[in-house]
């Protein structure tokens, strides 16, 4: 097997135990989206009840919510390795370290689709916004937007998956670094709501693409010396 | 000594610069005394971008090398350019407030950019805070800060195309300083107190890795006493054998 197809077999190993584990009744997705939902409703109050100005704040406030449920998320896919030292145990697999990074990811990245796609409907439904129209351009930023959440995620859950502090820590790590995914991802949302007036949509869609692109490659280059302490 | 001679002149530097900065050279026709701010500010910004660098740079070796004194030089690196980062926010402010009318201008890529650089590395210093095991600690570090390094291009980067393709605002440019332009006077002064922050920068950055090392030997001083106390435990009981238990005198 070429080595690359190697990779991708463990990487896809890893991603489907991560699924098995959840769909054997963690739940954790379930408890994760309605914390998020839970979000929108209050941001809904913070901002309201001028259902206007909601639709307005709509792309924020909903990626605000993709990030912190993602920050959930993600933080909690490497705890579930920590249990009876199983971090360990994937670190010892002969395998290339950037396999398991790339399994890992994939997980998360299932985790925040799933988490991206019911919080575009909650939004619809609780902000007025309709969506009819704007599906191409909406899954794709989605898409984007979850892959470079997944692959910072993934890094800076590893390493503060063991130490003092963590739920303070990661999204503290976390949440300077994805400001751009942030940004772009927001700005793409709002473009491809309002039917892209001034023809931006691919621009910011462009730095997605470069950000997951980047972020990809540091955290593969680095994930492997967080499994060798 | 020689490292205190160095703190001196960079001292002396500063008060030269100061006194140069503030009552040698005009203030400018537009921005008025404000614009003195800029000559420590300018400076502060350039420092910290420098310090991320060398924290970068010291992380890559530390994670080639293995060796403890690339990480004491990160962290002098990541603690200096916090200082000079925040110090240059402070700055950028003080400057807003009179010129632009307001203390935080989102329309300044710089400003936003900068804010996340300090979170970014207020993060960093948190994070080795947070880990005892020296070489943990240093290769967590080192891997955040290359992270973070990787980071601050795409950071600006995107927040000018936020602010590009959102509408364009004009307003007083610090990069202006440095046009050809700029009259002589101006120049000096900038210059100077680059110079003179320098120096200060070159003695902060020496100290705290001294600093770093001092605490790294102190720790593993401590770690060594505190085997051989336990090696000595082993061999010798501290205890004299201790009285049957009474549920063995009972049977």
């Amino acid at each position: 097997m070429s080595g690359l197809a190697r990779t991708a077999t463990v990487a896809l190993a890893i991603a489907r135990k991560d699924a098995v584990a959840e769909l054997r009744g963690k739940h954790a997705t379930t408890s994760t989206l309605f914390f998020a939902a839970v979000v929108l409703l209050l941001f809904g109050f913070a901002l309201g009840p001028d259902t206007r100005r909601l639709a307005e704040a709509a792309p924020g406030l909903l990626w605000l919510a993709i990030v912190f449920a993602g920050l959930l998320a993600v933080g909690r896919l490497h705890l579930v390795e920590t249990d009876d030292g199983a971090l360990e145990q994937l670190a010892l697999y002969p395998v290339d370290r950037r396999a398991i990074y790339a399994g890992k990811a994939v997980s998360g990245l299932a985790a925040m689709l799933i988490l991206g796609i019911v919080l575009l409907g909650v939004v619809a439904v609780l902000y007025g916004i309709d969506l009819a129209g704007a599906w191409p351009a909406l899954v794709l930023t989605l898409v984007l937007g979850c892959i470079g959440f997944a692959a910072v995620g993934t890094f800076y859950a590893g390493v503060t998956v063991r130490m003092r502090a963590r739920e303070v820590m990661l999204p503290l790590l976390m949440l300077p670094v994805i400001a751009p995914l942030l940004l772009a991802a927001v700005k793409a949302t709002a473009a491809a709501l309002a039917g892209d007036p001034f023809g931006e949509l691919a621009a910011w869609l462009q730095l997605l693409a470069g950000y997951d692109l980047v972020m990809l490659i540091a955290g593969g280059a680095t994930y492997g010396f967080l499994l060798e302490e | 000594m020689k490292t205190r001679a160095l703190g001196m002149v960079g001292l002396l530097a500063v008060v030269i610069a100061a006194i140069f900065g503030l009552f040698v050279v005009p203030p400018d026709a537009n921005q008025g005394d404000a614009q003195r701010i800029m000559y420590v500010h300018v400076a502060s910004a350039w420092l910290a971008y420098l310090s991320f660098g060398v924290t970068a740079l010291g992380g890559l070796l530390f994670l080639w090398k293995r060796d403890l004194r690339f990480d004491a030089v990160a962290l002098a690196g990541a603690e200096v350019g916090v200082m000079f980062t925040a110090f240059a926010i402070w700055g950028g402010m003080m400057w807003g407030k009179p010129v632009w009318g307001t203390f935080w201008q989102w329309e300044d890529p710089r400003l936003t950019t900068t804010a996340l650089l300090l979170a970014l590395y207020v993060g960093y210093l948190l994070l080795r805070h947070l880990t005892d095991d020296p070489m943990r600690r240093a290769t967590r570090a080192a891997i955040v800060g290359l992270v973070a390094a990787v980071d601050i291009p795409i950071v600006h980067f995107s927040v000018v195309w936020w602010r590009g393709l959102h509408q364009t605002a004009t307003f007083g440019d610090p990069a202006k300083l440095l046009h050809p332009s700029a009259p002589l006077l101006f120049v000096v002064a900038l210059m100077g107190m680059l110079t003179a922050f320098t120096i200060v920068w070159a003695y902060l950055m020496i100290r705290r890795y001294q600093l770093a090392r001092t605490a790294w030997q102190i720790e593993e001083h401590g770690r060594l006493g505190r085997i051989s106390a336990a090696r000595q435990a082993a061999v010798r009981p501290v205890r004299p054998v201790a009285e049957p238990h009474p549920e063995e005198v009972g049977s």
